[in-house]
């Protein structure tokens, strides 16, 4: 039998979870006999290619590229699971839900007091617009399942991922769930 | 048995509770742990959060406002009610603004230790993502409305203390903690030893410079589920 595929997708987050994942340390090894990645910043592999079992998502869905690249995750993978609190909530980058955009955006490049000779709004066409809002990954496509954490631990990581590639049941002990 | 004690059934499982007492104050005599977000005990109960609700002879009901009485068949831990108690864990969790990652009462606070047992992995509701104001007025104690979920225990503690420092005003969706000084939390009396500045469940109304001086790992709900301590307290059944 084939190795399932999996697939990561690093969206509006902090690169924190992936490096979780990395965190698992010679278990790898064992990950890597029990999988293979497709599309992932991991191997640098930029396309799908294939149909994909489980694509992990890291980080929430901030501007049009992410909006895309969900869409994509969702039509290529089978499962998809919203990894760490970015994903799950919006995380600490949802805390400019709170203020319109265009106050955010000002005070960033235009009114900060680190801001020098006037300042100018970020306008180069290959930079994702920014969306409305962040927004968690599951108010965006449907998601099969959720790992908590900020990151989730490597243990809560290899804990649900091998549980979910070998058939078993997720449930994940009180101490691997949590949301910091 | 003395004629002032009464039989409830938790679960199955006969106690014995003395007249007067709520069906919580009960339970958490008898080490039976009835979930809670509003209710501190030595407070008079609030009956507002429904996170404490219990099915009494069938019917839901507040446990912290429901006072005993013989005979009372009484469900508490039924993945019905772990449910029902998770959904209003949620929608607190939509209606404010909950960053666990960057607050400083994370591994101490109620709310999300609550969320842990109940088993809460996201929050399915959509987030409201309302603004909300920070008071940080007074020299040692700031409220940061983006946490709070109004249980109004920071409003009963200053009662008691013969202070009314906090309030709530507006309604509904509106409601919010009001404070008894026109210009934030330092035209009051409250002082930081007040137990009302330390009865808030979340990151809220929190004391200033002690925040992430408890190192990750060993903090309240790090390794121990919200609870704990009363169901320690004696077997059951």
């Amino acid at each position: 039998m084939a190795k399932p595929l999996v697939a990561t997708a690093p969206f509006t987050g902090c690169f924190g979870c992936h490096m979780s994942l990395l965190d698992i340390d010679e278990r790898i090894l064992d990950l890597v006999e029990l999988v293979e990645f497709d599309k992932s910043p991991i191997n640098d592999i930029k396309t799908f290619t294939r149909p994909v079992d489980v694509g992990l998502l890291e980080g929430g869905i901030s501007n049009d590229e992410n909006y895309e690249q969900l869409k994509l995750f969702r039509k290529h993978c089978k499962i998809l699971i919203s990894v760490g609190q970015c994903a799950i909530t919006g995380g600490v980058p949802a805390c400019r839900n709170t203020v319109p955009l265009k106050e955010c955006l000002e005070e960033a490049y235009l009114n900060g007091p680190t801001v020098v000779d006037g300042g100018v709004l970020p306008n180069d066409p290959d930079i994702p617009i920014l969306l409305d809002k962040v927004y968690p990954c599951h108010e965006v496509v449907k998601i099969d399942y959720f790992l908590p954490g900020c990151p989730p631990s490597a243990d809560t990581l290899w804990a649900a991922l091998t549980a979910l590639l070998t058939g078993k049941d997720v449930g994940l002990p009180y101490e691997l769930i949590k949301y910091d | 048995m003395s004629k002032n004690t009464v039989n409830i059934i938790i679960d199955g499982v006969e106690i014995e509770a003395q007249e007067g007492q709520t069906i919580l104050q009960a339970a958490d005599d008898a080490g039976v742990y009835i979930p809670r977000l509003c209710y501190l005990k030595g407070l008079i109960p609030g009956g507002h959060c429904r996170v404490c609700t219990v099915k009494v002879n069938g019917r839901p009901a507040s446990s912290c406002t429901f006072p005993v009485s013989e005979g009372l068949v009484i469900e508490n831990d039924t993945e019905e009610l772990t449910t029902l108690r998770r959904t209003v864990v949620e929608m607190l969790f939509a209606e404010g603004n909950h960053v666990c990652p960057a607050c400083e009462a994370s591994g101490n606070c109620e709310l999300q230790a609550m969320a842990y047992r109940l088993g809460m992995l996201a929050v399915t509701l959509p987030f409201l993502r309302k603004p909300r104001e920070l008071d940080a007025t007074h020299p040692d104690v700031f409220i940061d409305r983006d946490r709070c979920i109004l249980c109004g225990r920071c409003a009963r503690a200053s009662e008691a203390e013969g202070k009314r420092v906090f309030g709530f005003e507006g309604r509904g969706i509106n409601k919010r903690i009001a404070v008894d000084g026109e210009h934030g939390l330092k035209e009051t009396d409250l002082k930081a030893a007040d137990r009302a500045a330390r009865a808030c469940p979340t990151g809220c109304l929190r004391l200033k410079r002690i925040g992430w001086k408890v190192p990750v790992g060993q903090r309240q709900y790090d390794t121990t589920p919200i609870g704990s301590d009363i169901e320690q307290k004696q077997p059951v059944g």
